[in-house]
């Protein structure tokens, strides 16, 4: 195989890597810190692609369509954890999962009705449109490498937010042990609300940078909350080192599974990763607790 | 001879929902029987997924795979020529249930969330494979010409024979539901879902118990593929979209999981309901989801347990 063609899909491998990770790190929190499972996150995704393409349509600019839509994303986040998720906490997952299936079921049908069934094209912001050489005779989508580099920024920023910051360190022991903070007088619900608002902001990003990628769409939050889920399955749900791993992994895998192999095959390549690792390590690869 | 043990009010609700199934086709349009074929055969659906969900304690996500593979089983059966039943619904219930070793090998080595999302992520595997599948359809879907065949002993082509016979298969798998999971098989499954690590030091191989109890699920879930096949005669990968396992799941949680005949009861009116809310309005899915919340935060036990006031698991 070309070798300049393996460097430029691992590029594309990794964008998509980065997008998972966005996904991942978010669901993984909420997961690890309030034991929840959304599924409903993919939503989040879709409200902030739809949020920033409505945005960028009315004013033209890319920049203000992300500086808005990310905390109305944050917010909207927020208000579904006060208004429904708050109550499943303390319920299984069987519950978790049909509320926030029924949570999908409600936006995509909320999308339809704001904005109708077909599907919104963004536009790439003209600064970021073109193509750039990055080797010689190699030229590479700019917004593409723009994602990387927003994603691995991002991936860096929450290290650093977990790992230093007193908010981090909450969130690392309500992950470890729920009870024993809020006896040691935090305030459990907002921090609750606000590590849901952290994950609704990762997941608004995600959406809004998938936008000019790929179509802005209902549905669109469910093609890559699946792939989310096997990330963090093979990651070791809760651990968000584990997540960065696994999606960088997939992204590749799928990537080079869609160059090299028929479609029937490639399309299966990730799962059979996932099997593969389960079979090995059923908690996943950096499993978070015990 | 067999002894059912049903509370008397069950046996009540059985027989009303049982006479009026028995007289739909005898006093209603081809639409009825039609949109009654169709809520049966997710009644069987529904009610495989209670056996592992209600009984075994195993939240599969991804159900309406077997689903799917019984549907496209008996359709490509049916493009190569094979037509008969004899042949085409034994081998879809065979192929599901081969696919179910393989996955439930795999997928019960996990528990807890991790079950769940590898039961979705394994049935979407399948979904993209028929879905990028282009000998038999794609992502289009395929058509099959006519029904199954039964070597000329009936013609379900007639939409009242196919309606009787779907309702014979249901009161078939429904029997051999109850008497499985009140056998001894039966009572080891609800045991190993109250209590994994007890029933595994009294001695019984919990893992081998539910591997079988997923497989048997999968068996009925693929012979409910097999009839939907010849209800639509028109076979695509949403069959298996996870959607379709998301909405098989409701079906079990709204009629009351653990009682087989909830879940057909909640086939019932959740299709009803679908049928019923969309002659009003096209976006009556912002309607469900806010219900179906509500039902999951403050009616556990479903239609089922509203009607008998029965337990979980009864």
């Amino acid at each position: 195989m070309d070798p300049l063609l393996i460097f430029i899909q691992s590029l594309n491998g990794l964008q998509l890597g980065v997008m998972l990770f966005l996904m991942a790190a978010g669901l993984t929190l909420v997961f690890g810190v309030m034991n929840l499972i959304n599924l409903a996150h993919g939503s989040l995704y879709m409200m902030g692609a739809y949020l920033a393409a409505t945005i960028q349509q009315h004013t033209g600019s890319f920049l203000l369509a992300v500086l808005l839509a990310i905390p109305l994303t944050t917010m909207l986040g927020m208000l579904v954890e006060v208004v429904a998720l708050r109550k499943l906490y303390r319920r299984d997952h069987l519950d978790q999962v049909l509320a926030t299936f029924a949570l999908i079921l409600f936006f995509n049908e909320l999308v339809r009705i704001i904005w109708g069934p077909q599907a919104y094209f963004m536009a790439v912001p003209g600064l970021l449109s073109g193509y750039i050489t990055i080797l010689p005779g190699v030229t590479y989508p700019v917004f593409r490498l723009v994602i990387i580099g927003v994603g691995l920024a991002v991936a860096l920023l929450l290290y650093f937010i977990i790992a230093r910051t007193r908010l981090g360190m909450l969130i690392r022991a309500g992950a470890t042990n729920r009870e024993m903070v809020g006896a040691l007088g935090v305030n459990i619900k907002l921090l609750y609300t606000i590590v849901f608002g952290l994950g609704a902001a990762l997941a608004g990003l995600a959406g809004m940078m998938a936008g000019p990628i790929l179509s802005v769409e209902v549905g669109m939050g469910e093609s890559i909350i699946i792939l989310t889920f096997v990330v963090i399955v093979i990651g070791g749900i809760g651990s968000i080192r584990g997540a960065l791993i696994a999606s960088m992994l997939v992204g590749v895998a799928d990537t080079f599974g869609r160059v090299l192999l028929p479609p029937a095959l490639a399309s299966m390549v990730i799962y059979i990763l996932m099997a593969t690792v389960l079979y090995w390590r059923p908690q996943g690869l950096f499993p978070a607790h015990g | 001879m067999v002894k059912l043990r049903l509370p008397r009010l069950r046996q009540v609700i059985l027989l009303i929902v049982l006479a009026s199934l028995i007289l739909v086709p005898l006093f209603s349009d081809l639409f009825y029987t039609r949109l009654f074929t169709r809520i049966m055969i997710y009644g069987i659906v529904a009610l495989s997924l209670d056996i592992i969900l209600g009984y075994g304690g195993m939240v599969s996500f991804g159900h309406a795979a077997f689903f799917g593979l019984g549907a496209y089983t008996v359709g490509i059966l049916a493009q190569h020529g094979v037509e008969s039943a004899f042949l085409a619904w034994p081998a879809a219930i065979l192929v599901s249930m081969l696919l179910a070793t393989v996955i439930g090998a795999i997928s019960l080595r996990t528990s807890g969330v991790y079950f769940i999302m590898i039961t979705l992520a394994f049935a979407q595997m399948l979904y993209y494979f028929f879905f990028s599948l282009e000998d038999y359809g794609g992502s289009d879907g395929m058509p099959m010409i006519s029904r199954n065949t039964f070597a000329g002993l009936m013609d379900i082509n007639q939409h009242t024979t196919f309606y009787y016979l779907v309702l014979a298969i249901l009161l078939l798998v429904l029997f051999v539901s109850l008497r499985l999971v009140q056998s001894r098989f039966g009572m080891v499954i609800q045991g190993v879902r109250e209590n994994e690590r007890r029933m595994r030091s009294l001695g019984f191989a919990t893992f081998r118990y539910k591997l079988v109890c997923f497989i048997i699920s999968a068996a009925i879930a693929g012979l409910a593929g097999a009839l939907i096949a010849n209800q639509t005669l028109y076979i695509s990968p949403s069959f298996m979209h996870w959607t379709r396992s998301g909405d098989i799941l409701v079906m079990v949680i709204l009629g009351g999981m653990g009682s087989l005949f909830g879940p057909v009861l909640g086939a019932l009116s959740l299709l009803l309901a679908e049928e019923v809310l969309s002659t009003y309005t096209e976006h009556w899915m912002i309607l469900l989801g806010p219900l179906l919340i509500l039902v999951v935060l403050f009616a556990r036990r479903g239609i089922y347990g509203l009607l008998t006031g029965a337990k979980n698991g009864g």
